[in-house]
């Protein structure tokens, strides 16, 4: 009887290894996709002339997405700018000041902002925040400008949450010492509990820059996808990922094959943008 | 011809559809069912779409099977012989003209502009002028001294071919002009910026733009059934060689009166008129 029940749980936890082993045969699977379909062109093109090559026009044997990787840059870096000072700020209200009362009012806040999809964050960014820039600043008003505000809003969620943990999780200690001091409680948070989780606190913008890098529905509305490397904040652009979302419908052969190989460099970018967060939270874990 | 014909008229055909049901049809070549596949131009397919949906209340026993992949995978499909139709919304040139071409209409790209904006006609030069960025203020076409937002479609589009071979000709499009991926989207941009100028499929202007005549033609389907407007592409059907029996059927379909009625109520351009 004893030993049937000991089977069982064995059982269940076969099963359930072999499931949660599943979402690695997954990303097996996409990576081995990925690679065949993008690395053919990279071998007959020239990895520089893809990575470094400033004109894309496929269908006439020009690979070159360096313009791309520049602006996919420019707006993670535009969104960061928007997104991060507001995600720090509501982190550390959060887990510094905030009552009881408003953590339950505030957090499920963030989650359903992080739950929008993003062709709504996109949509009203056409509608609202275009027309805006292009009457005010002028330009077509698809620009940096209006791609970073509303990837600047996207990643909110995602920098908050993690850095938010990174400060819930700085010993009381910490604060009581510095407190007892004489250290007003500004000081205390600006001296003393930022500094401490400051690795969580980059590892959360890195993330957020992970996330501002991958997204692509909103950015194909807002951004205008022209080719040009943008020479000013009201210049239109196009990312690596709207590149492959636009020009998939008609691509055949190696045109097909130079947005796989976008694929590769956007994966390349991610990856080491995981690595690099990743690293920050071990940093921080050990210490 | 009224509609209450008309409807009388398919009734009729569905009223003997059903009866054939059962028992093999006259129509059908090979006395069963047969499918005939096309593919090719994704400008041609959703039209292609819709007169297979009306043939198949005409023939019940042939389906359509219509796919998209752009006019060169579909001429390419079609000399590899691996569809019974191809589609293009282009001639063909060079290796391609072993296929037989059937013209099943014709469309035409409409420049467009925000209906606030003044200009009412611009000549051939001054667009290519505008695409290849060597115009960039709307100044110089006699309005305000403003950037023009230039808007075109994305690489590989039909559209986009044809506008390049039609009007551009060996100019290319300038890197800083805006791309979008489809007609739609491009007249959304020149309906909300006052400033814009895009092309776009003549069947699918409408109010909220305004298309510019060129070179003093205005951009109508009459000035195109009398070869005046000159940016005007063709809707091709391809085959290799005589076609089967089926696809035979659909294409007499695709030119019957009721095939080009459905295509002209589409806002194409009907070939015989």
């Amino acid at each position: 009887m004893n030993k049937k029940f000991i089977d069982k749980e064995n059982i269940i936890k076969f099963v359930l290894a072999l499931f949660a082993l599943s979402s690695l045969l997954f990303l097996f699977v996409i990576f081995v996709f990925i690679l065949s379909e993008g690395l053919p062109l990279f071998y007959k093109a020239g990895v520089t002339n893809i990575v470094f090559g400033m004109k894309w026009a496929p269908t006439k044997a020009s690979f070159g997405i360096f313009p791309m990787i520049i602006s996919s840059f420019m707006v993670t870096f535009g969104a960061l700018v928007v997104g991060a000072p507001l995600a720090l700020a509501c982190a550390t209200y959060l887990s510094e000041y905030a009552g009881r009362k408003m953590k339950i009012f505030l957090k499920p806040s963030l989650e359903l902002l992080a739950g929008i999809p993003s062709v709504v964050y996109g949509f009203l960014g056409v509608v609202y925040i275009v027309p805006i820039i292009r009457e005010h600043l002028g330009g077509a008003g698809f620009s940096i400008l209006s791609t970073s505000l509303v990837l600047g809003i996207m990643i909110l969620p995602t920098i908050t949450s993690i850095s938010f943990d990174a400060l819930m999780s700085v010993p009381a200690a910490y604060r009581e010492g510095s407190l007892a001091m004489g250290a007003t409680k500004w000081q205390t948070i600006y001296r003393v509990v930022l500094p401490a989780a400051r690795s969580g606190i980059l590892a959360s913008f890195i993330l957020g820059m992970g996330r501002a890098v991958g997204e692509t529905m909103a950015v194909i509305m807002v951004a205008g996808n022209a080719l040009k490397i943008p020479t000013s904040l009201l210049d239109p652009l196009r990312t690596l990922t709207s590149n492959i979302a636009l020009e998939l419908a008609y691509a055949t052969g190696d045109h097909r094959r130079a947005l796989f190989s976008t694929g590769v460099v956007l994966l390349v970018i991610i990856m080491s943008l995981n690595l690099v967060a990743n690293f920050w939270v071990k940093a921080r874990v050990s210490k | 011809m009224g509609i209450r014909a008309i409807s009388r008229r398919a009734a009729c055909v569905l009223v003997v559809a059903l009866l054939s049901c059962g028992v093999p049809s006259q129509d059908a070549p090979s006395g069963g069912n047969s499918t005939v596949t096309i593919a090719g131009s994704t400008s041609v397919m959703p039209f292609s779409e819709k007169l297979a949906e009306h043939f198949k209340i005409e023939q019940p026993r042939i389906t359509v099977d219509v796919q998209a992949g752009g006019s060169s995978a579909g001429i390419q499909a079609c000399i590899n012989k691996t569809v019974d139709i191809g589609m293009s919304s282009r001639d063909l040139k060079g290796d391609e003209l072993v296929l037989r071409a059937i013209t099943i209409c014709h469309d035409g790209i409409a420049l467009i502009v925000h209906p606030r904006n003044p200009l009412k006609d611009i000549s051939l030069e001054k667009i290519r002028d505008i695409y290849s960025g060597r115009i960039k203020n709307w100044k110089e076409l006699g309005w305000k001294d403003r950037n023009i937002d230039c808007v075109t479609r994305e690489e590989g589009s039909g559209t986009r071919g044809a506008f390049e071979e039609l009007v551009m000709g060996k100019t290319e499009i300038h890197d800083s002009i805006m791309v979008q991926d489809s007609n739609g989207s491009v007249r959304e941009v020149v309906a909300t910026d006052p400033y814009a100028i895009g092309y776009i499929s003549l069947g699918v202007v409408d109010s909220r733009v305004r298309a510019l005549s060129v070179g003093g033609v205005a951009a109508t389907r009459k000035n195109i059934q009398a070869k005046k407007y000159g940016i005007v592409r063709p809707f091709l059907y391809l085959t290799s060689g005589e076609p089967s029996a089926s696809a035979r059927l659909f294409i007499d379909f695709v030119l019957s009166k009721e095939g080009q009625r459905i295509l002209k109520k589409e806002g194409l351009i009907p070939v015989n008129e």
